[in-house]
């Protein structure tokens, strides 16, 4: 493949990931959050490969494959079966309603447009537009843990952090060096797992698992004293 | 370099050993054992390094200088002194049903793996693995604070881990960013991630690109300093966690956020030639020391009251590393080393004081030293040292802030002086009441070891009379390479 060609598909994968990161924010059954984050998981893994085989590089067939299996497979199947297993099929109620949410997102998008700009070096692979994607794509999973009220969804929005940051990551520096790599992806599975324990404890201690019933503990707290 | 492997895996065998450990006593011995072992190796390590300013280890992936050694030893030092006090602390939690002999085992296990992120991350020269192992003291900790499992403490943890989480996240596309320009002059691998490789070649990097990319490491590595606006977990996660958890997290891990910071402080201002990153970091120090000072007065737990005088004092380096010149540096590493050893023996004292009223509610704590002479005394001159009189080190350090100040930006020392006074007011507001006066019924007799404190406190007093000259020649030795602006290093720019 020649590199205009690559170049593009990365482009298509950026724009692809901008959309997912929409989806997510878009979305309030529990399920189909999960749905779009497995897909993104999926783009994630499907974009190293091809910056993997663009490059020659090898290590970054191994973040492929690390990506597929991580975020593409394992996180959404865990995060699955904690959501059938304590039962929060329901809606999600974010604290905006959707239209503004949207209007935000677009704010956020136009916002990481304009803060690339003074970048005039970009690497072989990626445009200054997937680097604004990607930068947009962050800030967007921030937008999602900060209007979802639910634990569950916030988690997904960090995860969905994490994602952006490894498009960046592969899109921009044709991935980070792999020990840096490994050693990312070690933290997010331990994250993922400490949040898996957390969410049985906090449904137990607190009944619910709505992030504004346990800061009412915090909250209570400085008031009664 | 035996000594350095030493150091790093003295904390990592006793964590994985002490996971393994159900007895109580047996357990709480061992973590005293590591973290004596720990700061021996870490003595004799600083020795080696100070006599060659500056070593690589283990083909370059870590690096050992001045400024870090220095820091290494203070963790290994306040972590020593942490395991020394936690034995009776956590036995009385473990008798008072607060925690079970399980919890127990996991509390020794990542504490020490907590102390092997801290040691990791100040020692590598790689400044993804540097990220990396900020994100493994965080990890750790978060478990250390939701200890108890109460709903407030479960509460903190999750407010702790997602809003560090968040910050921690930017710091790591900040991190992106840097290996988007430095690939392109280093070559695609683990050379461009390389601190000093990057520093060599600072003048080389697109200044545009290390512009975007500090914004994202103030806002990420700050969250982690605790600096407002983004201090919101840190009075929740020092309240509600076991209390030698709060002394580490004030202690210790705020000073690798902030040694990450300086670090990356140090390339920006290579590549952009400009104060840019200096000015931000001022502004941050004093938007945090107003915010702190003004909520420290409305706070009604003891821990969560101290936490904010820790945001005060973290702001307050901040700014001095900010303001960049030699002498503001030199008293900023001092400002850390105090800082260090007197919140933590504060806390230390406020776990027991605690204890002994059963109740961290400040309105219900009193009498302190009528009940026990040991911790009353002790958190009174605490606070004094902590507050910044006279005869500690922290007005020695608060002075040379000043000093600086007032050469390079002379404005910044009004507001400067009106958050420390603020502050001051309101520590001594709260601290008055709960030491003096007639002890309440409810006080209970506690086991207490107040021998850190003691040894905490005197080291503060002696910094703050006469700096041994070994410990300041290290001062200015840090404060040379932080400073340095321009590295004469990158020889083919």
């Amino acid at each position: 493949m020649s590199a205009t060609l690559i170049q593009q598909l990365v482009d298509g994968f950026a724009a692809l990931m901008l959309l997912t990161s929409f989806a997510l924010l878009a979305q309030h059954r529990m399920l189909s959050v999960l749905h779009w984050f497995a897909g993104q998981g999926l783009l994630l893994a499907a974009t190293a490969a091809i910056v993997a085989y663009g490059t020659d590089n090898e290590e970054l067939y191994i973040s492929a494959l690390m990506a597929l299996l991580l975020k593409g497979m394992l996180l959404p199947w865990l995060l699955r079966r904690v959501i059938r297993q304590l039962h929060v099929h329901r809606e999600v109620e974010p604290l905006m309603n959707s239209s503004m949410t949207m209007l935000v997102a677009l704010g956020v998008t136009l916002f990481s447009f304009h803060i690339i700009q003074p970048i005039e070096k970009t690497s072989l692979l990626m445009t200054r537009d997937s680097m604004a994607i990607a930068t947009a794509c962050v800030l967007l999973g921030m937008l999602m843990m900060i209007t979802r009220k639910k634990a569950i969804t916030q988690v997904i929005g960090f995860l969905a952090v994490e994602n952006a940051l490894f498009f960046a990551a592969i899109g921009a520096t044709n991935g980070m060096p792999l020990v840096v790599e490994i050693g990312i992806a070690f933290d997010v599975l331990i994250a993922a797992l400490i949040f898996g324990l957390f969410f049985f404890q906090i449904r137990t201690t607190f009944d619910s698992l709505e992030v504004d019933t346990m800061n009412a503990h915090l909250i209570h707290k400085d008031d009664d004293e | 370099m035996n000594l350095f492997l030493a150091t790093l895996l003295s904390p990592l065998l006793g964590g994985l050993l002490l996971a393994l450990i159900n007895n109580p006593r047996l357990a709480a011995r061992l973590n005293v054992a590591t973290g004596i072992s720990t700061f021996i190796f870490s003595v004799l390590l600083a020795l080696e390094v100070l006599g060659v300013k500056s070593v690589d280890a283990m083909d370059g992936w870590f690096h050992l200088d001045a400024y870090n050694v220095f820091l290494v030893v203070l963790t290994a030092f306040v972590g020593m002194t942490t395991t020394i006090f936690s034995g009776p602390y956590m036995r009385h939690e473990l008798e008072n049903g607060r925690v079970n002999e399980r919890r127990l085992r996991l509390y020794h296990s990542m504490f020490q793996l907590f102390q092997f992120g801290m040691l990791l991350g100040f020692t590598t020269n790689n400044i993804g693995v540097l990220w990396v192992s900020l994100e493994l003291a965080t990890l750790a900790t978060v478990l250390l604070v939701s200890l108890y499992r109460t709903p407030a403490s479960i509460a903190a943890a999750w407010k702790y881990f997602i809003l560090c989480g968040m910050g921690i996240a930017l710091a790591l596309f900040g991190t992106v960013l840097v290996f988007f320009t430095s690939s392109a002059v280093l070559g695609h691998g683990n050379e461009a991630l390389n601190w000093t490789a990057l520093y060599a070649h600072a003048a080389q990097l697109d200044p545009a690109v290390m512009s975007i990319a500090f914004c994202f490491l103030m806002v990420g590595y700050g969250t982690k300093v605790g600096l407002a606006p983004m201090h919101a977990w840190l009075p929740d996660a020092h309240g509600e966690g076991p209390t030698p958890v709060s002394a580490v997290l004030s202690g210790l891990l705020l000073n690798l956020a902030l040694y990450a910071l300086v670090r990356c402080k140090m390339l920006v201002d290579g590549s952009t030639g400009t104060e840019m990153a200096g000015h931000i970091m001022m502004g941050f120090g004093l938007l945090s020391l107003a915010v702190s000072a003004l909520s420290l007065h409305k706070q009604r737990d003891i821990k969560r009251m101290f936490s904010f005088s820790s945001i005060e004092h973290m702001a307050l380096m901040t700014f001095a590393f900010g303001i960049g010149t030699s002498l503001a540096t030199f008293a900023a590493l001092l400002h850390m080393t105090v800082h260090s050893l007197v919140k933590s023996a504060i806390f230390f004292t406020v776990g027991h004081a605690a204890q002994a009223m059963g109740t961290q509610k400040m309105s219900e704590i009193r009498g302190l030293i009528r009940h026990h002479p040991g911790i009353g005394w002790g958190l009174l001159v605490g606070v004094a040292a902590i507050a910044g009189f006279p005869p500690f080190g922290v007005f020695t350090s608060e002075f040379l802030i000043f000093t600086a100040a007032l050469e390079s930006y002379p404005w910044t020392t009004v507001p400067l002086l009106l958050g420390l006074l603020v502050a001051m007011a309101g520590l001594f507001r709260f601290v008055q009441p709960m030491v003096y006066g007639e002890a309440p019924d409810y006080a209970k007799h506690v086991h207490v070891n107040m021998t850190p404190v003691y040894i905490h406190l005197s080291l503060a007093l002696l910094l703050g009379l006469a700096i041994p000259g070994f410990l300041a020649d290290w001062y200015h030795q840090a404060a040379a390479l932080i400073t340095m602006v321009t590295p004469s290093v990158g020889g083919n720019a």
